[in-house]
């Protein structure tokens, strides 16, 4: 689950992390007020959006007066910002960040991430900051560090020394950012993040370092023992039938096919697809009903696939491990009758008790092909949707 | 022979009395898996599908003497419950539970590894020998006996696999879901390895998908290590790149991670690529056929 850059400061100031001063609004008139009392003669405002690449996209400006800063916060409130990170449609602006000036002398890089190799924390930092931190990876190595962070110990002062050299840090500098690595792994961990990103970290021209902007991303698996955090959700910034699918249990990605996939299990649902455009079709979707497919998920799961237009057809795919098929297939039925699905639909059931399965559907009054072979329920599935 | 499990193996259930744990262990009893005993906390001294409830780990291994510990308590307290079975001295825990914090992954992993003990999961269905034993939730109906080895991230694209062998009259020799977790138990190294000493696998399918490295590693260590023929097929191919939030996922995998990416290494070291989910059974009778 990922926060807003705002969320994940006020996580940081609770952190004893540099941030800024800074105030959140989501009406364009509480700007005046926020720049009154964060001070100054100089703010910079933020639209709040789940991606990076907002700078070049138009969504943060310096502004001099509380106007201006009202303005900006009429022209995205309400609107989609499209960036590099984001896709086509951009993702909807409903909160700006109004944050006091901070002057720049350096921009570094700092992040954090549970590594699969080493199966620990690493941080990752970097002396170029402000940029695309994946190109310095690419072609300046050596400009890079990555520091893995023991379980067990915790992050140790001189991998912070360690960290500060790569990010050339003077010796007070190297004094702030000890705590700083330390505070960050205790956030890491008591938060339950798999990210934290940092770019820029800044070292202001007072010489200090300082957090400018927030990547937080946290774990899904433990957002149960995490309820603060979980209030800080914002749907909307998901695709809506995603936002639908994750509030009924159910794993949904919206493709830009038109054969539309319910199948259960994450690795099959993939497979599915890939089979679809094995034989020439486009996928609608990824989804995944998870190993016990109920009629009551199949039938959210058929309004969630149908509530895309462009589905032409519906493929079922079902390997029934836990969950007998003749259930499913009866689940399937009653599911067509309730929804009321009047696009072709291709049923595929295997495994556990699948014969009767198939039996139950080809005996439905709803149109229905039962096709066992995976290959022919893909084949027909991509004729039908011509 | 097999790997991992076989008629032999004592297996105790962790959070036995559980919905989930009970029909699992009925069908595992069924299948002639040798369940010695459960270990649910405050239900010590009852008896649950005719095996003794023991409250802790430890009683249980000074009654039952178990070897392998099979676990679906819920995501919050697998922590607990891994390392209770890696301390009370068992050699391979299954943890079949899915939603594991992968924080809590991260310190269990570490205490397994220094104890030497072998842990498969979590978020998979379980390891099987077919005709032998079964640990996990895979429907017992579409194994049988026989000479491939299968290995894979995925629950259902397992059964996919296992069907396709079985309709071909190749059957398994073991088959193991590592689980699609970031911080798996095991790797698909530590299961090849496994297969490679095992006389009985002439064959090793390894059914991947996209994300993390685990396929890449796999490559390079079957093209110095693996003397059997690899089958592999990698799920995803059409999965558009997700969503991003800031670059450190995508540094940290250096770029790779794609199916395309995976697909070019694993040919590379000589593994043999099913193109379509439908032709894994397939491509292993082709490769058998010709070795």
């Amino acid at each position: 689950m990922n926060l807003h850059e705002y969320q994940g400061k006020a996580l940081f100031a609770e952190y004893n992390l540099p941030v800024s001063k800074g105030v959140v609004i989501f009406e364009p008139e509480e700007a005046l007020k926020a720049c009154r009392d964060i001070g100054g003669t100089k703010w910079v405002v933020k639209a709040q959006v789940h991606a990076g690449g907002r700078g070049k996209a138009g969504g943060v400006k310096l502004v001099d007066t509380p106007d201006d800063a009202i303005d900006f916060a009429r022209s995205w409130l309400g609107k989609k910002l499209v960036t590099y990170q984001t896709d086509t449609n951009g993702q909807l602006v409903n909160s700006i960040l109004v944050e006091e000036c901070t002057d720049i002398d350096q921009e570094l890089y700092l992040s954090a991430v549970i590594d699969r190799d080493s199966q620990r924390i690493v941080f990752i930092g970097s002396s170029e900051g402000g940029v695309n931190i994946e190109e310095v990876a690419e072609n300046t190595p050596d400009k890079i560090i990555y520091e893995s962070i023991d379980p067990l110990c915790g992050a140790q002062p001189f991998q912070a020394r360690k960290i500060a050299k790569i990010l050339n840090l003077n010796n007070t500098q190297t004094r702030q950012f000890v705590p700083m690595l330390q505070n960050l792994t205790k956030l890491f961990i008591e938060k339950d993040l798999a990210l934290l990103e940092i770019n820029p970290l800044v070292i202001t021209s007072g010489g200090n370092l300082h957090c400018l902007d927030a990547k937080v991303s946290i774990d899904s698996n433990a957002i149960y023992r995490q309820p603060e955090i979980a209030e800080m959700h914002d749907s909307s910034q998901e695709d809506p039938r995603e936002a639908e699918a994750a509030r009924n249990d159910l794993s949904y990605v919206s493709l830009d096919g038109n054969i539309g996939c319910m199948v259960n299990g994450a690795g099959l649902a993939m497979g599915t697809m890939d089979t679809i455009k094995y034989y020439g079709g486009n996928p609608a979707n990824f989804l995944d009903v998870g190993g016990t497919a109920t009629q009551e998920r199949v039938s959210k799961a058929f309004k969630i696939i149908l509530d895309d237009p462009e589905v032409k057809v519906v493929l079922v795919n079902i390997f029934g491990g836990i969950v007998r098929c003749d259930l499913i297939a009866e689940g399937v039925i009653a599911a067509i009758e309730e929804v009321g699905v009047n696009i072709p639909v291709v049923v595929r059931l295997e495994g556990n008790n699948a014969d009767l399965g198939s039996q139950i559907l080809s005996q439905a009054g709803v149109k229905i092909e039962s096709i066992n072979n995976l290959a022919d329920a893909a084949k027909k599935s991509v004729e039908l949707a011509k | 022979m097999s790997i991992l499990v076989n008629k032999e193996t004592r297996v105790i259930v962790q959070g036995f009395t559980g919905s989930q744990a009970t029909l699992h262990s009925e069908q595992a009893i069924d299948y002639g898996t040798n369940i010695v005993g459960g270990v649910t906390p405050g239900k010590g001294g009852q008896v649950h599908l005719g095996r003794p409830v023991f409250d802790t780990m430890e009683e249980a291994k000074k009654a039952v003497n178990p070897n392998a510990a099979l676990i679906f308590v819920p995501a919050p307290f697998c922590k607990d419950s891994i390392l209770e079975a890696a301390e009370s001295g068992i050699e391979l825990i299954i943890c079949i539970t899915e939603g594991v914090p992968t924080l809590d992954m991260l310190d269990v992993k570490k205490r397994v590894d220094e104890l030497g003990i072998t842990l498969i999961g979590p978020n998979c269905p379980g390891v099987i020998t077919p005709g032998e034993a079964k640990l996990g939730i895979m429907p017992a109906s579409i194994h049988m006996p026989g000479k491939v080895g299968i290995i894979s991230r995925s629950g259902t694209l397992t059964y996919e696999a296992v069907k396709q062998t079985t309709d071909l009259g190749l059957g398994q020799s073991t088959c193991v879901g590592i689980g699609g977790d970031p911080i798996p138990g095991s790797s698909f190294i530590d299961i090849l390895k496994l297969f490679q000493k095992d006389p009985q696998t002439e064959v090793i399918v390894m059914v991947g998908e996209i994300g993390g490295t685990a396929e890449e590693d796999a490559a390079e260590y079957i093209q110095n290590n693996i003397t059997k023929p690899v089958i592999s097929y990698i799920a995803g191919q059409t999965a558009p790149e997700g969503k991003r939030m800031g670059h450190a996922g995508a540094i940290i995998a250096g770029g790779k991670g794609t199916a395309a990416d995976k697909i070019t290494k694993l040919q590379e070291c000589g593994v043999h690529i099913a193109d379509n989910l439908v032709e894994i059974g397939s491509k292993v009778a082709e490769v058998l056929s010709k070795t």
